[in-house]
């Protein structure tokens, strides 16, 4: 039994180390790197080991190398969704299909939305497909807490390990939202926070008196109090849902009183304090469809904001802010709409790929740059016009089918009727 | 049929409001003399195009929204009305030339699915106006009395080029109540931006959200079976009011007693009033093709319609329209097996496909939806051009409204809703630079006089503090 064991995860290892010793070479496409190499013409993207390792249009190709033209195309990084509930929710009506709300306030920040990934979720095809290899998924909720639980970042390609890394921030909700767990007031909702970041700070800096029970009663139990740590040491940070303007000043004193990092999750109104968040260094995670005053406290919401806030300097990355990712695939158009509203074509790239992994302190992804992992599209098109689609999607080096649960729907409908099949 | 003049609204408007008034007298007369069934028309349009001099915009690429494309060519707009379209015609002296080279002309996008004013920003409890979840049959409510014009979206989606949408009641009961299509502009009252002439519509509901609604109170209908069920109760009693109410202008008998529901549901059955039924799944789309078929009226426009590719051959013998999202999918279990090729296929097929937006958000692209429908359908192998993709915004829209008399297509005689794109309206970067509705600016990219700021939007963020 023990043997058979052993020799099946031996096999296993060897299988997957001859699928990374390939090597890609990408050729002949117009390269967007989202690094500091900018646009290459006619470039190539040299494959090995699942990491990319060299771009640029003069790379040597080795003889064992697989080639893919991609002449006439546009070749990118893999798209990052850092505001996703892909693999957490199915269904988004069927509560026992959705693990991103919690109706009870037991636990709040130790909820590790890692431990409910779901690989095989039918989302994840039908958005891989469409150039989505990296997400960051949140826990959306825990009823009567501002603190939901923590981010953690997922890819979608390798079902074996699909978590890249947990406990890539702790999420928590102000505003509208947060007063309304707090018992209806944003006064109620901060105090939470307070009290929850204090009560994290003295049970870090006295955990041997807290073991020996030495130390005063908290409001929070010991698994919260451990997850808010990495927020304290500042090695994760503190992701929260804010639109109005005036929330998000608050957010800044509080992250500074605490010294804690702050990402602005929504900001809809966030273009108002682009010079306090630029100074602050503190990044905003927004939609850029978001242009009309859903909640009262988005009455300035513009749809110029990402292009304010990138005008300032904040670091900006796109999400759709619906609580559903069944169209994170969408996001390439979102980032389309901003670069017709003035942002940068390569500002509008850079949202969807190396500021979400930079925000989330993913190093080595986001970008085609040697060294990293290798999540790489060609598109049949600008990536950000609703007009193009991916070829092929790359994601640790590895080319994903491209196929889905639609595709597959599509392919049996379009026999039933008769119409011309894709081969 | 004879081209709207501008100033035919305001006519008609005034004679309806007579028909009304000789209505509310009739009501009052002696039981004896034969009453009206119900008055002519209440709440009557009150809209009047805003006076506008005639134009002529030169050297555009024209989709006329029937399938037409024009290079190089102008489009001469006076009186509020199409007068000509194509390259050879004169132009009276004294008319605005504007050019228009390298610019796209469309028909104006008309939106048959909106809640913009019923369920507007911000969505606030007291914004709450869409849906009248007390019975699953409402057929009597009308959704025109639950618009706020103030809604700020109708700036937005105005913007984005759409002149014409059609609000209708939420999808919680079997039936919702009317439907109103109205004009996009600026207005005080939804009198002043209802579509002159426009029929009413009838929202009915399949599927999960009216057994759901009431199946949570322990109520009918806690099934789709509960669904139908409730359906056929609903148009026995129409038939029979109807029927009533013919024998009593026949001379036989009493008239029945008014009744705002079945007065809605009387309307269908006499063809006055079109079904936009919101429903997802294939199989819920074939039964109430059946259900028209038995108490004899038309099936209408599906909506939603994410599994119309399954059956759009029963669609196009039925002559139904979907009206469907470019990719919305997942958010709940019927609209599961919802794909990008949904509209392509349903047009492909021979049956009338609509792209809609259910959206404040969705109404400000519906050109870049269709135009990922138009990608996804080209990896597929279907082809689909520009001028052929038009109609799933303008003239199959304006079809499923009734409305395509009017509005719809780029030709002489049809009121001048028409939108001029910077470039093919098929992409993302694609922008409204001038909207017009009947003939007047409604939207100027770049002019500050535009998009116009409703009541609720004036000081909200400029004048408060530390600007």
């Amino acid at each position: 039994m023990n043997h058979r064991h052993l020799f099946g995860g031996a096999a296993l290892l060897l299988a997957a180390a001859a699928a990374q010793a390939q090597v890609i070479a990408i050729t002949g496409g117009r390269v967007e790197t989202a690094a500091a190499a900018g646009s290459i013409p006619e470039a190539t993207v040299l494959i090995r080991d699942g990491r990319i390792v060299a771009v640029g249009a003069t790379v040597a190709i080795p003889a064992d190398a697989q080639r893919v033209d991609a002449r006439g195309k546009v070749v990118t990084p893999g798209l990052f969704d850092p505001h996703s509930s892909i693999g957490l929710a199915e269904v988004s009506l069927e509560p026992d299909s959705v693990d991103t709300t919690v109706d009870n306030d037991r636990f709040s920040a130790a909820l590790d939305a890692a431990d409910a990934f779901n690989p095989r979720s039918v989302l994840v095809p039908v958005n891989r497909v469409e150039g989505i290899t990296r997400a960051v998924v949140f826990p959306a909720r825990v009823s009567g807490s501002v603190i939901s639980g923590r981010a953690a970042a997922v890819n979608l390609g390798d079902a074996s390990q699909p978590v890249d890394r947990r406990h890539v921030a702790v999420y928590a909700l102000f505003g509208e939202a947060g007063a309304s767990q707090a018992g209806g007031a944003r006064t109620a909702a901060l105090a939470q926070l307070r009290e929850a970041l204090d009560e994290a700070r003295d049970y870090g800096r006295n955990k041997a008196a807290w073991e020996r029970a030495g130390r005063r009663d908290y409001r929070l139990n010991h698994y919260d109090l451990e997850a808010l740590q990495p927020v304290l040491r500042g090695e994760a940070p503190l992701a929260v849902l804010a639109h109005q303007a005036s929330d998000i000043a608050a957010l800044l004193d509080l992250a500074a009183a605490y010294e804690v990092r702050l990402v602005i999750v929504g900001g809809a109104e966030a273009w108002l304090v682009a010079d306090r968040l630029a100074a602050a260094g503190v990044p905003v995670v927004l939609d850029p469809l978001a242009n009309l005053p859903d909640r009262f406290e988005m009455r300035g919401a513009r749809i110029d904001n990402a292009v304010q806030l990138a005008a300032a300097g904040v670091e900006i990355a796109f999400a759709s802010l619906s609580g559903e990712s069944h169209n994170a695939r969408n996001l390439s158009q979102a980032a389309g709409v901003a670069v017709a509203h003035g942002l940068p074509w390569p500002a509008g790239l850079a949202a969807l790929t190396a500021a979400p992994a930079r925000i989330f302190g993913l190093e080595g992804v986001g970008q085609l740059q040697p060294g990293f992992e290798a999540d790489v599209v060609i598109w049949d098109g600008d990536p950000l016009d609703v007009t193009s689609y991916p070829d092929a999607v790359f994601i640790k080096g590895r080319a994903i089918p491209m196929e889905s649960r639609q595709s597959l729907l599509r392919d049996r409908y379009l026999e039933f009727h008769g119409l011309q099949q894709v081969d | 049929m004879s081209p709207p003049s501008p100033r035919q609204p305001r006519r008609a408007a005034a004679v309806v409001l007579a028909a009304t008034t000789l209505a509310a007298c009739a009501s009052q007369a002696p039981r004896d003399e034969p009453p009206a069934a119900a008055p002519a028309a209440p709440f009557a349009s009150a809209y009047v195009p805003s006076p506008a001099a005639p134009f002529v915009l030169e050297g555009a690429t024209v989709l006329t929204g029937d399938g037409g494309r024009l290079e190089n060519a102008s489009v001469y707009v006076a009186d509020g009305v199409v007068q000509a379209v194509g390259a050879d015609f004169e132009v009276p002296a004294g008319v605005q030339r504007i050019d228009a080279r390298g610019r796209w002309i469309t028909p104006g996008i008309i939106d048959v699915h909106s809640h913009l004013g019923n369920y507007p920003v911000p969505s606030a409890k007291a914004h709450q106006d869409g849906n009248e979840m007390t019975s699953p049959n409402t057929a009597g409510v009308w959704a025109e009395h639950s618009v706020w014009p103030q809604d700020p979206g109708f700036n937005t989606a105005r913007a984005a080029g759409v002149t014409s949408l059609q609000v209708l009641p939420g999808s919680a009961n079997l039936f919702g109540g009317r439907t109103v299509t109205l004009k996009n502009v600026p207005a005080r009252t939804v009198q002043e931006m209802k579509f002159p002439g426009a029929p009413h519509g009838l929202k009915m509901a399949c599927g999960e959200n009216p057994k759901r609604v009431y199946g949570e109170r322990q109520a009918t209908p806690m099934t789709r079976m509960g669904n139908v069920a409730g359906y056929r109760t609903a148009w026995i009693e129409a038939r029979e009011y109807l029927e009533q109410q013919e024998q009593a202008a026949a001379g036989e008998g009493e008239p029945p007693t008014r009744d705002l529901a079945l007065e809605t549901l009387a309307g269908v059955l006499k063809g006055e009033i079109l079904i936009h039924n919101h429903c997802y799944r294939a199989d819920e789309m074939a039964l109430m093709i059946d259900l028209g078929r038995e108490f004899g009226y038309h099936p209408g426009t599906f909506h939603h319609a994410t599994e119309a590719y399954k059956i759009a051959d029963l669609l196009k013998e039925s002559g139904s329209c979907a009206a469907m999202w470019a990719d919305w999918w997942g958010f709940k279990l019927e609209a599961w097996d919802a794909i990008r090729e949904n509209i392509a296929i349903v047009d492909a097929v021979g049956a009338c496909a609509i792209v809609h937006s259910d959206s404040e958000v969705e109404i400000q692209r519906l050109n870049q939806e269709a135009a990922k429908v138009m990608a996804a359908a080209r990896r597929a192998g279907m082809e689909i051009s520009p001028e052929h993709a038009i109609r799933w915004l303008t003239l199959n829209a304006a079809h499923s409204l009734g409305i395509a008399d009017q509005a719809g297509t780029l030709a002489p005689g049809k009121m001048a809703d028409l939108v001029v794109w910077n470039d093919n309206p098929f992409s993302v970067y694609a922008r409204a630079e001038r909207v017009y509705v009947d003939g007047a600016l409604v939207h100027e990219h770049g002019n500050p006089a535009f998009p116009s700021q409703s009541d609720f939007e004036l000081g909200m963020i400029e004048t408060g503090a530390g600007q």
